[in-house]
């Protein structure tokens, strides 16, 4: 399951049955590398990739307890640089601050989570898009997977056996610049 | 045809390519109305300019605004366009934690509301400012005059809650529009389309990795997003309830404003939605049923709204400690120099929205237009009651006063409903106004078996 860089094979869906179909049959065979296109997220196709929980979380958690640290420092601080004494009350109002951290925690989380994202799902992209088609944002599926040298014609068949519209040979993506 | 399984909320749309064709057309070349339209709304934001460059140049005098009335017509309008943005990230962001399946084809639109709403809010403090060409003071930055806001300030916590609100539902919105994007990438065949989809989708192709991040993140920022729409309006209700105004001190003002939010939110999101509608035939996306579920939440937050105003208005009464409520500023509102706007607030607000308890009008879409359009005007109204009567009539009665919005203050408010209409406009022939892939996850899948008997009946469910 790592990047499109490899040349390998794909096969476009029409039906999502025969994509879960065809990712459980090169899973079994044990083909390793594979990447499946949806225009939609779908569970039966998640959980036919059996994949580990994805790290966003930490992104986000990171990024909104620093977000209540700063929105407790930036008026703590300030506050004590320049004091506004007013009828007694304490230079650190801590009620009202806590607006201010609340705010940002919401500010910093959600900003981390968007970095989170893009970096885990490699966004965005600058490569030529190579192994891609454009009715994978319709209504079709797509499985791609990189054989192993001398099992290309296994692939293939796992491919059009599990029901597959049409099966393609893919060439080396290159990433841009070296082409 | 009898082999196609249907879907619940949209019974209509058969087939996740159907949708792709439906809303994709909305991209298309716009005939001359839509120009017309954009022209009309332009010159309304030419006006409001127009009238703005002239308090700036001649002074905030141009203004109605007099002692005691110094919070007026312009911050009355803020209060009511954040309060319009809020029903945008409720719909997006709640109803999606709480998987309600009738938001998929509304919140795009709401949430492009929101982001649209709170761009014109954010200009109303900077307008009501005598100077503001120094409204920069109120951020944090280490400066040449040595000085920090003062974090103390209820105006300082809404800078950074109206700040944070909108670059949190501009992320959200466009972070939701990139698989929508890349559809419309994939279809297009303009060149400069082309590019703009191509920029904006990052690269998207739908991938297993990227589906798997993307769908944890946005459940994420769902998560930040409700409590967000939550504070920022408390926030802006603090602004007057942490004052010592008679009128505004009470601790009835944040459930109230979020549920009057609410409220006039959900009536703008179905007045843009039902000409929106009709106007691109996506009847068979709007159901009945999407107006039924929205007018409902309209009907429950109109009684909150509604059970505020009473609950002041007894508390008065029963208190007889008429000071600190603005229940006084209703009661005593009907009967002073403001009784029009009180009662065009009552009536819009209060007695309007029971025609809602019957299931005919919540269905009917002329009606559901009619009333929502009052209920906008009720809420505008409402900011204004609260905010005017209360600082009309504060303390003593000697240098109690009236207040006549000028012609500024009217063609401003008259402008920032052209500033908002210009950018929604904009929006919907350039961008997906209505989810591409959140919209197939409500209809049933494609199988092989269903295709096999779409085959042998002759269909092309494919």
């Amino acid at each position: 399951m790592r990047d499109l860089s490899k040349a390998g094979y794909l096969g476009i869906f029409s039906e999502l049955d025969a994509t879960v179909a065809a990712i459980e049959g090169l899973r079994k065979a044990k083909f390793k590398e594979l990447v499946t296109f949806s225009p939609l997220p779908r569970h039966e196709l998640e959980d036919a990739l059996d994949e580990p929980q994805s790290p966003v979380r930490m992104f986000t958690l990171v990024g909104g307890l620093t977000g209540t640290a700063t929105g407790f420092a930036l008026p703590i601080w300030t506050s004590l640089d320049w004091p506004l004494m007013t009828g007694g009350k304490p230079i650190i109002s801590t009620p009202a601050f806590v607006v201010i951290a609340f705010e940002l925690t919401i500010l910093f989380g959600a900003l981390s989570t968007v970095v989170g994202l893009l970096i885990n799902a490699r966004l965005p992209r600058t490569r030529p898009t190579i192994v891609y088609d454009p009715s994978f944002s319709a209504d079709r599926f797509g499985v791609f997977v990189v054989p192993p040298a001398g099992r290309e014609a296994e692939a293939k068949r796992i491919l059009e056996e599990s029901g597959a519209v049409e099966v393609r040979e893919q060439a080396e993506e290159v990433p841009s610049g070296k082409a | 045809m009898a082999t196609a399984v249907r879907s619940e909320t949209h019974p209509e749309v058969s087939s996740y390519g159907e949708v792709n064709r439906d809303i994709l057309k909305l991209l298309g070349r716009p005939g001359r109305g839509y120009f017309i339209l954009l022209a009309v709304v332009i010159s309304l934001v030419g006006l409001g300019g127009f009238a703005w460059a002239t308090q700036v140049y001649l002074g905030i005098g141009m203004s109605g605004l007099r002692n005691p009335v110094g919070w007026g017509s312009y911050i009355a309008t803020f209060v009511f366009w954040v309060g319009i943005a809020h029903s945008g990230t409720l719909i997006s962001a709640i109803l999606l934690l709480f998987r309600a399946h009738w938001r998929q084809s509304i919140y795009r639109a709401a949430e492009a509301m929101t982001v649209f709403a709170v761009m014109t809010a954010g200009l109303f403090p900077i307008i009501h400012l005598g100077r503001p060409w120094i409204f920069y003071y109120l951020l944090p930055y280490p400066n040449q005059r040595q000085i920090w806001p003062n974090f103390r300030s209820p105006l300082l916590w809404d800078v950074f809650a109206v700040g944070t609100y909108f670059t949190v539902s501009a992320t959200f919105f466009l972070i939701g529009m990139i698989p929508d994007i890349a559809a419309a990438r994939d279809a297009t065949t303009v060149p400069w389309r082309k590019r703009l989809y191509t920029i904006l989708s990052f690269g998207w192709r739908g991938t297993n990795r990227e589906w798997k991040h993307y769908t944890r993140a946005y459940l994420y920022l769902a998560a930040l997003a409700t409590p967000l729409v939550v504070s920022v309006h408390s926030v802006v209700s603090w602004d007057f309830a942490v004052s010592i105004v008679p009128g505004w001190h009470s601790t009835i003002f944040a459930p109230y404003f979020v549920a009057g939010a609410i409220f006039s939110g959900l009536a703008m999101v179905i007045t843009i939605v039902i000409p929106l509608r009709k106007i691109f035939g996506l009847e068979a996306y709007f159901t009945e049923k999407h107006f039924d579920s929205m007018a409902k939440m309209i009907l429950l937050t109109a009684m909150i709204v509604t059970y505020a105003y009473v609950a002041e208005i007894f508390l008065t009464w029963y208190s007889q400690e008429p000071s600190h409520t603005w229940g006084q500023y209703i009661y005593g509102g009907l009967q002073g120099r403001f009784w029009w706007a009180v009662g065009i607030m009552l009536l819009c607000n209060s007695v309007i929205p029971n025609l809602l308890w019957f299931k005919r009008i919540r269905t009917s879409i002329p009606a559901l237009f009619v009333i929502t359009i009052f209920i906008n005007i009720g809420m505008w109204f409402e900011r204004f009651v609260f905010i005017v009567v209360s600082l009309a009539q504060e303390y003593v009665p000697w240098q109690w006063s009236g207040y006549t919005p000028s012609w500024v203050e009217l063609a401003i408010l008259v402008g920032s409903f052209g500033w908002f209409f210009m950018f929604f406009l904009i929006f919907l022939r350039v961008l997906p106004g209505v989810s591409i892939a959140e919209l197939k996850e409500v209809l049933p899948p494609p199988l092989r078996s269903r295709s096999r008997r779409a085959r042998a009946t002759g269909g092309t469910e494919a």
